[in-house]
């Protein structure tokens, strides 16, 4: 299969994951993608290890992100690295950084400078709050756009802390939404030649993330309150939530109170009509809550399956890896290490024409690339 | 500025957020956007009143957010002369797309095989909860039911609380994202070959590539389950301090940050068993124990007063009132006033920057059926579609 984006060269100046990221997924789906790095220290990103695992020098975090790519290794304070770096831009359809403001412009490498050399260049820069204000020096870092643009009043329930969603969300949506965005302006610039600068901050891509909440904060003045009980989204009423069972826990999606007591036969649950579900959605969950307690996961499951209720069971890893649902997927695939090692990673989840995007290239080490792209620019 | 996307026609068939959210973001870059709704009641997400807030008139305020920048044709999918219509459609339409559950656009005939006989170069776009085969694919895709499935809810919340889910409807939202994805790469090819393709998503892997880095680490550290931290839990793979802290007037962000500078900035002794890094993970709830009885002595700003300057990372703890107050917001600009039939309406605008321009439009979410007569005329159409 002739992938979408193939002929696409992007050249990764990101560092750690909003950047690279939009790498990634841009690599899956056909781009040849080069990251820019320095010859000795490289991507910052291949230093950070979570859980300590390592592949070889580099952390399997940063093959897990960097995996399909390549690497030319470049000193931008060394004149002949930055001739080889021009003549590469000029070549490329696509650059993205996420330095913070001031940085390439210093290098001579800003969208002014670079369209001079490159007229149809989709340039994109990720930073965590834009280019003004009081936050433009504040460390882009996604725990502080989340506590800051308002997100983690949204999870956990009314009597919690405020919960922050456990996965560098803000880095991770920024920079898909920035793979969207570059794609449109391939389009716009193989039908015009023009080429496009496109910026994004963290902040307003957590912005948009809860759009539904502003809009309908906008509309009512009124903070979002979480449930006190179970709360899985603000906005909506009882039974929406996770509740225990006698040996595990269940979700329930939103249906009408009555049908839900179809399955779960509560005598108290009678008592709510279904225009109370938001105002005593607390009272209500607690009363749901004690009932489902009295009998197990699959028996609730069973009984719900055969209303065609929304409600499945809460699993963890291991539960939902060992699921025939999960196992169909065939979401698993695994990268070949130049040393013969390997390992598993998750593959691009997007389909085209039926069939997966797998590939098996692994992270480039640093400069890996230099030979072969020097001799495609000579 | 041109847009990015001009002559794009989408003729969305979806429902609710995870398709919706792709035609929202294709408007926004300059595509010309139909729903296809079934008449009567339309998009069910019209009426999914949220929090008892409704704009006046009536209708939901979360799918005026969702359905901005779009138009509106009503038509009896079931119908043999809408079907026609539809047809007639789809036949001008550079993407079509939809959100049923695998089999229902067969039976309505309007499944990839069939619209490739009528338009070779269309792209469809689907998204389903589980996938096209297997066990669960005929169960419904519901964003918190796929968010429990896919065992993102033990990341959130504290070690003793239940799993906790995202309280965003994030599988919506990342399919929607995938999928655009994957829409914008075909249109891509398209100029080169003429060709069409069918694009595919579930939310299930959405939410599993959105934990790719950490389903990683669950893949190769032989199936270690993530341990959220007791307190202030953050994210379960990373070290103190991170995470959030109570203080005398509210709370506290503190990203990663070396224990030894942390104590010395906040001049405490009790924390001088901590200067291994190794430790910083191991004994993280030790370590939040300490400085959660420490800042709580002080309030905010005067925490932040301490670490800012020192290159501590650290931020306030906002709600959206927070939030609209201060200047950094304010500056971004994110605020935009639709008007839909007549209504005007405050929502957010698109958050990516185009030439350093902003992608707006006051075009609110249409009237069920708002455009079937100037749709009919334009494309030629039976106009026996009613609302």
């Amino acid at each position: 299969m002739n992938l979408p984006l193939k002929d696409i060269i992007v050249l990764e100046f990101s560092q750690y994951l909003a950047g690279p990221c939009a790498g990634l997924r841009l690599a899956d789906l056909g781009a040849r993608v080069v990251k820019i790095e320095h010859p000795q220290k490289g991507e910052s990103g291949r230093k950070l290890a979570i859980e300590n695992l390592w592949v070889g020098d580099d952390s399997l975090l940063f093959h897990t992100i960097n995996r399909n790519k390549e690497s030319f290794a470049v000193d931008m304070n060394n004149e002949e690295d930055m001739g080889w770096l021009r003549k590469l831009i000029a070549k490329a359809q696509v650059i993205t950084h996420n330095f913070r403001p001031g940085v390439m412009e210093r290098r001579g490498l800003d969208y002014e400078t670079i369209r001079q050399i490159n007229p149809s260049i989709v340039y994109t820069q990720i930073s965590g709050y834009g280019e003004k204000g009081p936050w433009r020096n504040k460390p882009g870092q996604d725990l502080l756009l989340q506590s800051l643009s308002g997100l983690t009043y949204a999870s956990g329930s009314a009597n919690d802390w405020p919960t922050p969603m456990g996965l560098g969300i803000g880095d991770y949506l920024c920079g898909n939404q920035s793979v969207q965005f570059i794609i449109a302006a391939l389009i716009k610039a193989k039908k015009t030649g023009k080429g496009s600068l496109l910026q994004l901050t963290l902040m307003e891509t957590l912005i948009d993330l809860q759009f539904e909440f502003f809009t309908t904060f906008f509309e009512s003045g009124k903070l979002p309150q979480r449930a006190a009980y179970n709360n899985a989204n603000s906005l909506l009423s009882a039974p929406y939530g996770i509740y225990p069972t006698s040996d595990g826990h269940i979700a329930i999606a939103m249906m009408p109170l009555g049908k839900l007591n179809q399955a779960l036969q509560c005598e108290e649950l009678n008592a709510y009509r279904e225009e109370e579900a938001f105002s005593k959605r607390d009272e209500i969950k607690s009363v749901i809550a004690k009932h489902l307690l009295t009998d197990t996961n699959n028996n609730w499951l069973q009984k719900a399956q055969a209303l065609d209720l929304w409600i499945m069971p809460v699993l963890n890893w291991r539960e939902m890896k060992a699921a025939k649902g999960y196992q169909t997927l065939g979401m698993e695939q695994e990268i070949k290490l130049d040393n013969n090692g390997s390992f598993i990673t998750t593959r691009c989840p997007i389909r085209i024409n039926g069939k997966m995007l797998k590939s098996d290239k692994p992270a480039p080490s640093i400069g890996s690339s230099n030979k072969n792209i020097k001799d495609l620019l000579i | 500025m041109d847009a990015l996307l001009d002559d794009i026609l989408v003729l969305d068939f979806s429902q609710f957020l995870s398709g919706p959210s792709v035609s929202l973001r294709l408007a926004d870059m300059g595509a010309r956007v139909i729903k296809i709704e079934r008449p009567g009641t339309g998009d069910i997400c019209r009426l999914l009143y949220v929090s008892d807030v409704r704009i006046r008139g009536g209708e939901s305020t979360i799918f005026h957010a969702i359905n901005r920048n779009k138009e509106s044709f009503s038509a009896d999918v079931k119908d043999e002369a809408s079907l026609s219509d539809i047809k007639k459609l789809i036949r001008k339409a550079d993407v079509v797309l939809h959100n049923f559950r695998p089999g229902v656009m067969q039976r309505l005939g309007l499944d990839y095989e069939r619209v490739k006989q009528i338009n070779p170069s269309v792209v469809y776009g689907e998204i389903s909860g589980y996938g096209q085969e297997g066990e669960w694919k005929h169960l419904a895709g519901q964003d918190l039911l796929l968010q429990s499935v896919s065992g993102i809810t033990y990341l959130s919340g504290n070690a003793e609380d239940p799993p906790v889910p995202m309280g965003v409807a994030v599988a919506d939202i990342i399919a929607g994202t995938h999928l655009t994805q994957g829409i914008l790469a075909a249109l891509f090819q398209r100029l080169q070959t003429g060709e069409g393709s069918l694009i595919q998503v579930s939310m299930l892997e959405s939410l599993l590539d959105f934990q790719f880095e950490v389903l990683t680490c669950f893949f190769n550290d032989g199936n270690r389950l993530p341990q959220r931290s007791s307190l202030g839990s953050a994210h379960a793979y990373i070290a103190a301090p991170y995470g959030i802290y109570k203080t005398a007037d509210g709370y506290m962000a503190i990203a990663m940050a070396p224990i030894p500078k942390l104590a010395a900035l906040i001049q405490t002794d009790a924390l001088n068993g901590y200067a291994n890094p190794g430790d910083w993970f191991a004994k993280r709830d030790e370590i939040k124990t300490v400085l959660k009885e420490i800042f709580i002595q002080r309030t905010t700003a005067a925490w932040l007063s301490v670490l800012e300057p020192a290159d501590i990372w650290c931020a306030d703890v906002y709600d959206y009132n927070d939030l609209l107050a201060s200047e950094g917001y304010q500056l971004l600009e994110m605020e935009q006033w639709v008007i839909s039939h007549g209504l005007k309406i405050k929502t957010t605008r698109c958050p990516v920057r185009v030439d350093g321009v902003f992608l707006t439009s006051e075009k609110g979410a249409p009237a069920l059926g708002e455009h079937n007569a100037a749709i009919a005329k334009e494309f030629g159409l039976n106009q026996v579609s009613s609302r």
